[in-house]
């Protein structure tokens, strides 16, 4: 295992964000601000309590993945797309690394990006509302698995842009969708039967109901096949980005 | 390690062996070479630190870029790759360096195989590519850090310092590389190249795009790291710059290694010369009894050019002079004048392409 390189690759992408440090985390604390101010206050005044517990508090798990997810998915993608654009990438090819150094270097610090952003958003929210996690633990892994899983996914999505347009696309066309659809600022019983149904289909959904099932102890869906989601999640994202590297798609010719 | 033995049969290009009735020149004396240094094979093979054994890499679209490539490098030498653009000399480094997957054929770097034991291979080659690529807004001091660690260094500053002093680059450190100059962000990627300490390094167009006082600076560091037992490999497309720094030569064409061969030895063996002969007095036209010779009229008929090759069983001049005390005419004073590598070069590929 080359140690040295995973951590000169992690080192060099966190400095990336600390150069950009106040805007990085200014950006999801004014966003989140706006949706307490939306949600919580505005419209959150006229709903009465989700399954027992005030709107304005239900909504922040669903925040922190909203934003979690988007980060960890933009920053792995822009990591290891813009070697890619300026032509950077050759050096990494022609090191002395294996594709898991690779990864763990920039996964590492685009999941420890989004963690820290997810910590800013719980930090801000329990500002507006009381927070009583329940399952703290199990909170932290499934935030951890979610800031993991994305960080692959974004770093897929590096891989396969060609342009920004592209880097742009999913995040844009196919999660933030899902997640608003998922079930972040409601809860899935508040839905008609038919489209219960359909938004089972939705992977988001187990993501959110797993990650507030951690802090209030409801759940639109039981709180294993959150996990599992979760966890088949990951090793998709893994089974392709090792698939990547082994063909050398879109790096190497 | 016997670095006396500059060169080796394996050296020679399979290329070399197809040619034509047109290049039969050429091909005795390649076979000639082959037969010579075959005997020499054993210990050039035991100094060669890059060894590439009929390295192929077609793309999907099936152009072939590198056509059954066989050479060997020596340890401590200078190789300079000449070839005209889309030769395949940067495909043959490219691969070499894991840039770039072969679709056949083998290569290794210091004894490690390049896909089998690539950690270890290119863990000793140092890379600077021929475009400069630099993270923009990242200080010099730190991407050069970061080339270390993703070579599995440990930090070195003080390793570190040295390379930028040796660069001019130590005042530089902590500029962001998009304020230096094309031939500052270079050094750069020298300096990255250099920085985990390769015992191989390949510099494609090292001078692309530098200016003459730069370029010769460039050419004091790299002498310099030969003389640290750097083995370097350089693609140029400066002739001046393979004249001035190579040990040896290789010329590629279209995938194909052309030739591979000592510079001053090619150059005595392909070099014609040319004699200029000042006479006393100016002649209207060659006399006939001097037109067995290759001879051209100069400077209004005041000098005779007299192209020889340097090659040949003999040369012919003193037969010539004597033809021309015969004749009568008195010689003020003669120069003789070697092809450079530039004109050795345009005739070998032109052969090639013919």
């Amino acid at each position: 295992m080359n140690l040295h390189a995973i951590l000169a690759i992690y080192i060099y992408e966190m400095k990336r964000f600390f150069r950009t440090i106040l805007e990085s985390l200014l950006s999801p604390v004014i966003s989140t601000t706006l949706y307490f101010v939306v949600f919580g206050a505005a419209i959150g005044g006229r709903i009465e309590e989700v399954e027992g517990v005030s709107y304005a508090a239900f909504i922040v798990p669903g925040l922190i993945m909203l934003s979690v997810m988007t980060q960890a998915i933009s920053n792995a993608s822009f990591g290891i797309y813009f070697p890619k654009f300026i032509g950077t990438i050759f050096e990494l090819l022609s090191a002395p690394v294996n594709f898991l150094e690779i990864v763990l270097g920039y996964v590492g610090a685009a999941a420890t990006k989004a963690l820290m952003i997810g910590a800013v958003i719980l930090i801000t929210a329990s500002i507006f509302v009381e927070l009583d996690i329940q399952h703290p633990v199990i909170m932290v892994v499934f935030l951890l698995m979610i800031c993991v899983s994305f960080a692959l996914f974004g770093f897929i999505i590096g891989i396969w842009a060609e342009n920004f347009q592209q880097l742009q696309l999913i995040p844009l066309l196919v999660i933030t969708p899902l997640v608003f659809l998922g079930g972040a600022f409601y809860s899935v019983s508040m839905l008609p039967p038919a489209w219960r149904v359909v938004t089972l289909f939705n992977p988001v959904v187990y993501l959110i109901s797993g990650f507030r099932w951690s802090f209030f102890g409801v759940a639109d869906v039981g709180i294993g096949y959150s996990l599992l989601a979760v966890g088949l999640f990951f090793g998709l994202c893994l089974a392709v980005v090792w698939l990547i590297f082994k063909t050398g798609y879109r790096i190497k010719s | 390690m016997n670095k006396l033995t500059k060169t080796d049969c394996s050296l020679i290009g399979n290329a070399a062996h197809r040619r034509t009735d047109a290049y039969a020149g050429m091909h005795v004396a390649l076979s000639h070479q082959r037969f010579t240094f075959c005997v020499q094979k054993k210990g050039a093979d035991m100094a060669a630190i890059v060894r590439v054994e009929g390295l192929t890499k077609t793309y999907r679209g099936g152009f072939t870029a590198l056509d059954n490539v066989t050479l060997a490098i020596e340890e401590g030498e200078i190789l300079a790759l000449l070839g005209p653009n889309g030769a395949g000399k940067t495909t043959l480094i490219s691969t070499l360096c894991g840039i770039t997957t072969p679709t056949g054929g083998h290569a290794s770097v210091g004894g490690h195989d390049i896909i089998t034991g690539y950690r270890a291979a290119r863990a000793m080659i140092g890379l600077v590519p021929q475009e400069i690529a630099l993270e923009p807004f990242e200080k010099v001091i730190n991407t050069v850090r970061f080339s270390r660690g993703l070579f599995g260094k440990p930090r070195d500053e003080v390793l570190i310092e040295k390379i930028l002093r040796q660069l001019s680059l130590w005042d530089k450190r902590n500029n962001r590389i998009r304020e230096l100059s094309g031939g500052m962000k270079r050094r750069v990627l020298i300096a990255k190249a250099l920085c985990h300490e390769p015992r191989v390094l390949f510099l494609d167009e090292p001078t692309a795009g530098v200016d003459v006082e730069l370029r010769r600076d460039m050419w004091e560091v790299v002498r310099d790291l030969q003389k640290s037992g750097v083995t370097i490999i350089l693609t140029t497309h400066y002739l001046e710059e393979a004249e001035a720094m190579a040990d040896r030569i290789a010329v590629i064409n279209r995938g194909e290694i052309l030739l591979i061969e000592d510079k001053t030895a090619l150059m005595r063996r392909m070099g014609s010369k040319s004699l200029r002969i000042e006479l006393v007095t100016s002649l209207d036209t060659i006399p006939a009894s001097l037109a067995t010779y290759d001879l051209d009229r100069a400077e209004d008929g005041h000098s005779l050019i007299y192209n020889y090759q340097t090659r040949a069983e003999g040369t012919g001049i003193t037969r010539l002079l004597q033809a021309l005390a015969e004749e009568g005419l008195s010689v003020r004073d003669i120069e003789t004048r070697e092809s450079s590598l530039e004109e050795i070069f345009v005739g070998l590929v032109r052969e090639d392409a013919a």
